[in-house]
């Protein structure tokens, strides 16, 4: 993957990073003063796409077929009339908290994952977007989803099997890790090993917090998981989560995760202060990575402040491609590392809180 | 005729919007015919299953409409329709 341009989702707008010769300058700022609650580059045809959370007037989405230089807004994801999130309660978009293209066989396809946990998807490029039933169905939904970072359940991860696209992960908090290998017709729960520590049953099969959940370009039999309660990774398509996390150091709570593009076995986490708290650990920002699938973790701090820091990572703000990482903060730093996460630089400390980082050409 | 008057809020959204008579003998049918005015309006105002948005207000000739769910407030023919933004957030 190229990775020339960095695109921010950020809590006033969206903002675009583009690096010509090493040096890292803005190219564009649209929907200034707008919450945007994802940027996402569609690496199939260069479209960037605007997720907005206006706090009056909803959410709403917009595209741009020319790096943000004009933007049209279409028809935002809606539930159908007479839709309701448990029994009284009406369900309607209240975030897009996740979107990811349908694959290089299915070019028309979009998904889209919202709070209050329903998923969508387009089969006209985005032009319009239809709940996807079985899924919104699912026994588990109304009786066993619930709240976790947001007030209802919400749909942050949504993974294409780049070898088959009708097979899929997504992530939901709190109800876990779910899969479908038909295009989403049917579901099945995969949070075997997952440990939900703040339920009455642990081990329960759904009611997990999966923070954001990815697979490893090389391999997507691998999939890694920032989880509320560790990191946890699998070797078997999900169908077994070990904890990797480690039980002496930083690399444990947090949100985010990125995975090498060229090795399922190297990752990367942003620490965080658990559980209330929600700080930098220590007051002190570092980032941890794995060479070893987990078994060990190194933290990296040169470039990062090591005092007075707050800063935690949000679920989609840490990316890495090739050499390549960067990650955003809450309070509005933006970083980047050229080798793999030993050295930052800083691009930015003044950004308003940062939700979402792509790399994309 | 009432007139259907817009916070300039939703200038930014709506270049053109500006005070607009309206004929519709309900609430609901005046927004109906607002978004055929400027397509796409309703749902800046209503959310997918018809509600007002939770940050958004209607007042009805200086009184703020009770019914947020169906917009049954009534209102007569000279009546002014403000739709307006809550003053929320940072």
């Amino acid at each position: 993957m190229n990775s020339s341009t960095i695109l921010l989702g950020t809590r006033k707008g969206l903002i675009a990073y583009r690096a010509t010769d090493h040096r890292w300058t803005v190219e564009n700022l649209s929907f200034e003063g707008e919450p945007v609650s994802i940027a996402y580059a569609d690496p199939r045809n260069g479209m960037w796409w605007a997720c907005l959370d206006h706090g009056h007037w909803g959410v709403k989405l917009h595209r741009s077929p020319d790096r943000g230089a004009t933007w049209e807004e279409v028809t935002a994801p809606a539930y159908p009339e007479g839709e309701e999130v448990r029994d009284g309660m009406p369900a309607t978009t209240r975030y897009i908290w996740s979107m990811a293209h349908g694959g290089r066989h299915y070019l028309s396809k979009l998904w889209l994952g919202t709070d209050p946990g329903g998923l969508f998807l387009s089969e006209d490029g985005g032009d319009s977007f239809r709940l996807v039933e079985s899924l919104w169905k699912h026994p588990t939904r109304k009786t066993l989803w619930t709240g976790g970072g947001r007030d209802l359940p919400g749909i942050h991860s949504i993974v294409l099997d780049p070898r088959d696209e009708d097979h899929l992960y997504i992530g939901i908090s709190c109800a876990g890790v779910f899969e479908t290998a038909d295009g989403g017709r049917n579901w099945e729960t995969r949070n075997k090993g997952l440990r939900a520590d703040f339920l009455p049953d642990p081990a329960s099969e759904v009611g997990h917090d999966p923070h954001i959940l990815v697979a490893a370009p090389s391999n997507p039999d691998t999939l890694w998981q920032q989880n509320h309660c560790g990191i946890f990774r699998s070797t078997d398509g999900a169908k077994n989560w070990q904890d990797v996390s480690q039980s002496e150091g930083p690399a444990r709570f947090g949100f985010a995760i990125a995975v090498a593009e060229d090795d399922p076995a190297q990752a990367w986490v942003a620490p965080a202060n658990a559980d209330v708290n929600r700080t930098a650990v220590k007051g002190a920002l570092c980032i941890c990575r794995t060479d070893d699938g987990g078994k060990t973790w190194k933290d990296f701090r040169k470039g990062l402040p090591q005092e007075n820091c707050f800063d935690i990572v949000y679920r989609h703000a840490l990316v890495s491609s090739g050499d390549a990482v960067a990650f955003g903060t809450t309070t509005g730093n933006l970083f980047f590392s050229p080798d793999r996460g030993e050295s930052w630089q800083t691009l930015n400390n003044y950004l308003p809180m940062i939700y979402s980082v792509q790399f994309t050409d | 005729m009432p007139t259907v008057k817009f916070t300039y809020a939703l200038k930014r959204h709506f270049p053109g919007i500006k005070d607009t008579p309206a004929r519709g003998s309900t609430l609901a049918d005046i927004l109906r015919e607002m978004d055929a005015n400027y397509p796409g309006v309703k749902s800046y105002i209503l959310d997918e299953q018809g509600n007002l948005r939770k940050h958004v207000n209607i007042f009805i000739d200086g009184t703020m409409i009770n019914d947020r769910v169906r917009l049954s407030d009534p209102f007569s023919e000279n009546s002014e329709i403000y739709i307006m933004q809550a003053l929320s957030g940072g």
